[in-house]
C-alpha cells in the first residue's frame, strides 16, 4: 500500500530525499511533467484535457508535504551517546524510552531512561528537558560512533505501518496506525489524485519540503507557479479522545475528509468552501468541517504569494500527530482523494462555480 | 546458537506478571534439548529438570537456577468511549507511557497506542511547561468505538509492550522485557553448554513467574523442588543515562556476582574462583540488603536453602528500551554451566557452616 511505504520512508524536514524518490516513481507514469526546484519540492504537472474554451484553464496548485517531524544529532559525547535537537514541534513527553533510526543506513538508537527504582520522588513529577535526553546506538566511545553516525545526522521514530483494530470475519480494520502520517498522508491522496483524472484544469501536484520548518517549500513553488487556486492537503489534528471537559474534537477519525474554513495560518476561501461542501453533498461524500482556529498547512504560505491566491484545505483526521504513531482511517484517506478529484472537476469555469 | 535470535523471540513473546503462558510455551520450546522432564506448578513456575550423573543410593543432589519469566506491563482498569484507562502491573515510570506502543490481549491480540492530545489544542502554559502525565489520565486507543470495545476487551486483560527487538553495536540488543528474559537466555546458554559437560547433580532450571509482583513465583518453587543450593539470575543497573557509576555495572565487563547476606559466602567465592579459572570477565556487586531478586525468597524457603545472585547489566531497566551485551549474557551462562559442572560432595560440605571447634 502506498501509505504504507510512505508511512515508512524516512524524510525528517530538511532531508525529504527517499520520500521523493517514492513519489517521483510512483506518478511518473500518470502525469505530463515531473521536476524539481531549488529547494527540492517536487512537482508533477497533470495538463487540463483539451477543450474548444478560448480562455486557459485554472491552474491549481495541490500541495502536501514530504517532510516529518523528527530529531537531528547535535553532539557525540566522549561516551558515545548522542546529543539532540528536535525538527518541527514535538511534545517532550514523548520522547523518553522510544526507539529511533538515524541516516541513511538506519542506525538504530534508543532514547534511554533512568531506571524507576533510583528516582527521587520529586524527579517522577518532572518532564525530562531535552539536556538530559540522550540517544544510544550502543557505542561505547565517540570513536565508536563516529563510525556509524555524524552531527547532522536526522533521526525518525522507528514505527512500522500496521492495522489498527481487530481482524473479524477475515475483514482487516479500517484503522491503520504509523509515523508520519502528517503528511504522508496528504502525499498518498495527491499521489491518488494525479493517478486519476483527467481534469479539466491544469493540476501542478506539488510535494513540498520543510512545511514542518514554517511552510518553506510551499512558498517558493507558489511563486514559481503562479496558481489560481491553491489546495492544501494535510493529516490533521485529531482530538476525537476521553477529555475532562466536553470539548471540540476538532475533527473525528471516521467521519470523512475534513475542510478547513479557517485555522491559525489562513482563512478558506469562501466560494472553495461552498464548492467542496457541494461536491461531497451532490456525490455523497461523508465530510467533516475542522474546527477553526488551530495548526497551519502550507494553504497558509500559498494564499499569500503574490498578489494572493484563494485556498482551502483538506485533511485527512490523524490522531497523534507530531508524535512516534498516528491512527487514521483508510475510508477518510479514500473519501479525501474522491472528494479532492471530483472538486477538481467543478473547477473548469473558476471563478465561477456550481454551488 | 544463535542467541540473538532466542533474545528476539524471547523478549518479544508477552508475559506479563501473572500471564506467563504465552513465554513459558518459548521457553520449553528452546529447553526441550536440553532437559528430561517439564513440569508447571500451582503458580504457573515453569520447572526443568535436566538429571545429573551421580550415582548411589539415595537421592541425587540438585541445584536450582531461577530466572523469572515474567515482564512488566499494564492492565485494563476500565473502558471510557472505546479507549481503556490503564493501571501499573510492576513498577513503571509514567512518563514512558505517552506515545508507547502497546499490545492488548483481549479476545485477539490487538495493537494499542498510548495517546497524548495534540501539541495544537494544549493551552501555551500547558505546552511551556509540560507536567508528567497522572496514571489515570492516559489511555491507550484501540482505535473501537464504545459497543466494539465492549466485545474484544475486558477489564483486568493484560497489555505488554509492543516493541520488536533490535540489535545495537558492540552485539548490544534493545528490546522490552530484558528484565529478565536476558537471564532466560543465560539459562538456556547453560544448559546447552551442560550438553558437553560432566555434571554430578540434577538441574533444576525454573522459569518462575510473578517476581515483579513480590517473588511469588520463587517462593513456592523453592518449596517444591526443595534443592540442596539455588542460584538467582537476573539482572541489575547498567551504567547509563542518569544512573552513577558508583550505584551501576558497566556492560560487557561480565556478570556482576553478588555478596551480602542474601548469598551465601561459599557460594561467591566458588563462583568467583570458577570466573578466574574460565578467565571470563566478571564483576562484584555488593549487596548490602536484599538483592532484589528470587535469591531473597529463596535462602528462607524450608529450612533455608544457600543461594547466590548473578545479575547482568542492563540499561533504562524497566522501561520498553532496556539494552544489555549479547557477550554478558553468554559469559552468564558459561559461568554457571561450569560452576554446576563442579559441584560435588566436598562442596555439598563447604555450604555448611561448620560448628566452631
Amino acid at each position: 500500500m502506498l501509505l504504507q511505504q510512505l508511512s515508512d520512508a524516512f524524510g525528517v524536514s530538511g532531508s525529504e530525499d527517499e520520500v521523493r524518490r517514492l513519489l517521483a516513481e510512483t506518478v511518473r507514469p500518470y502525469v505530463d511533467e515531473l521536476h524539481t526546484d531549488s529547494m527540492g519540492n517536487l512537482i508533477a504537472v497533470k495538463r487540463a484535457a483539451p477543450h474548444a474554451a478560448a480562455e486557459r484553464p485554472p491552474r491549481v496548485m495541490v500541495a502536501a508535504h514530504m517532510d516529518e517531524v523528527g530529531l537531528m544529532v547535535t553532539h557525540i559525547e566522549k561516551n558515545g551517546a548522542l546529543r539532540f535537537g528536535i525538527v518541527g514541534g514535538i511534545d517532550r513527553r514523548l520522547l523518553p524510552a522510544k526507539r529511533v533510526r538515524i541516516g541513511k543506513d538506519r542506525v538504530p538508537g534508543v532514547i534511554g531512561m533512568k531506571p524507576v527504582h533510583l528516582l527521587e520522588p520529586e524527579e517522577r513529577e518532572k518532564v525530562l528537558p531535552l539536556e538530559q535526553l540522550s540517544i544510544d546506538i550502543g557505542a561505547s566511545s565517540k570513536e565508536e560512533a563516529e563510525k556509524r553516525v555524524r552531527v547532522g545526522d536526522y533521526a525518525v521514530f522507528d514505527t512500522q505501518f500496521g492495522y489498527h483494530g481487530p481482524e473479524d470475519e477475515g475483514a482487516p480494520p479500517r484503522l491503520v496506525h504509523g509515523k508520519a502520517f502528517d503528511d504522508r498522508a496528504g502525499c498518498a491522496v495527491l499521489a491518488a489524485v494525479l493517478q486519476n483524472g483527467p481534469y479539466p484544469v491544469d493540476l501542478y501536484g506539488v510535494f513540498t519540503v520543510q512545511e514542518e520548518a514554517g511552510l518553506r517549500g510551499a512558498r517558493v513553488a507558489a511563486y514559481a507557479l503562479e496558481p489560481d487556486i491553491g489546495i492544501a492537503l494535510e493529516g490533521t489534528i485529531c482530538d476525537d479522545l476521553p477529555k475532562e471537559k466536553d470539548q471540540s474534537p476538532v475533527t473525528r477519525v471516521g467521519a470523512g475528509p475534513a475542510l478547513t474554513i479557517a485555522d491559525r495560518s489562513f482563512v478558506a476561501d469562501r466560494r472553495l468552501v461552498r464548492l467542496f461542501i457541494s461536491t461531497a453533498e451532490a456525490e455523497g461524500i461523508p465530510y467533516q468541517i475542522k474546527e477553526p482556529g488551530l495548526g497551519g498547512t502550507d494553504a497558509g504560505a500559498i494564499h499569500l504569494t503574490r498578489e494572493g491566491v484563494p485556498s482551502i484545505a483538506v485533511s485527512v483526521p490523524s490522531r497523534y500527530i507530531h508524535g512516534p504513531v498516528s491512527v487514521l482511517s483508510l475510508d477518510d484517506l479514500e473519501r479525501a482523494a474522491a472528494l479532492v478529484g471530483k472538486a477538481l472537476g467543478r473547477l473548469a469555469s473558476w471563478p465561477e462555480i456550481e454551488a | 546458537m544463535d542467541l540473538g535470535r532466542i533474545v528476539k523471540s524471547l523478549t518479544e513473546a508477552t508475559g506479563v506478571a501473572g500471564f506467563e503462558g504465552e513465554v513459558q510455551g518459548v521457553i520449553r520450546d528452546l529447553w526441550s534439548p536440553f532437559v528430561d522432564e517439564f513440569r508447571t506448578d500451582a503458580l504457573g513456575n515453569l520447572i526443568a529438570l535436566r538429571r545429573g550423573s551421580a550415582k548411589g543410593a539415595g537421592p541425587r543432589r540438585s541445584v536450582m537456577i531461577a530466572a523469572h519469566c515474567d515482564e512488566i506491563g499494564l492492565m485494563v482498569a476500565g473502558l471510557e468511549q472505546g479507549f481503556l484507562r490503564v493501571t501499573a502491573v510492576g513498577g513503571i515510570d509514567r512518563r514512558v507511557l505517552p506515545g508507547m506502543e502497546v499490545l492488548v490481549h483481549g479476545r485477539q491480540p490487538l495493537p494499542g497506542i498510548i495517546g497524548l492530545r495534540p501539541p495544537h489544542v494544549l493551552p501555551a502554559e500547558e505546552w511551556r511547561n509540560p507536567k508528567p502525565v497522572p496514571m489515570d489520565e492516559l489511555f491507550v486507543d484501540v482505535g473501537l468505538s464504545e459497543d466494539e470495545a465492549r466485545r474484544w476487551v475486558s477489564v483486568g486483560d493484560p497489555i505488554s509492550f509492543r516493541v520488536p527487538a533490535v540489535e545495537l553495536e558492540n552485539e548490544r540488543v534493545a528490546a522490552k522485557a530484558l528484565d529478565n528474559r536476558a537471564s532466560v537466555a543465560a539459562a538456556t546458554v547453560c544448559l546447552e553448554a551442560l550438553l558437553s559437560l560432566h555434571h554430578e547433580w540434577d538441574v533444576y532450571a525454573v522459569a518462575t513467574s510473578q517476581e515483579e509482583k513480590g517473588l511469588r513465583g520463587a517462593i513456592v518453587a523453592a518449596f517444591g523442588v526443595a534443592p540442596d543450593i539455588a542460584l538467582a539470575v537476573d539482572v541489575t543497573f547498567g551504567i547509563g543515562p542518569g544512573v552513577p557509576e558508583s550505584e551501576a555495572f558497566a556492560l560487557d565487563e561480565g556478570p556482576a556476582v553478588g555478596i551480602g547476606p542474601n548469598v551465601h559466602p561459599a557460594i561467591h567465592e566458588v563462583l568467583v574462583e570458577t570466573a578466574r579459572a574460565l578467565e571470563v570477565r566478571y564483576q562484584v556487586e555488593p549487596m548490602p540488603g536484599g538483592s532484589g531478586t528470587d535469591a531473597w525468597a529463596i535462602q528462607v524457603a524450608r529450612e533455608g536453602i544457600p543461594t547466590g545472585v548473578l545479575s547482568i547489566p542492563l540499561q533504562n531497566m524497566h522501561t520498553p528500551v532496556e539494552v544489555v551485551s549479547l557477550k554478558d549474557i553468554r559469559r552468564t551462562g558459561r559461568l554457571m554451566a561450569h560452576f554446576i559442572a563442579g559441584l560435588d560432595e566436598s562442596f555439598a560440605e563447604r555450604v555448611r557452616f561448620p560448628l566452631p571447634a
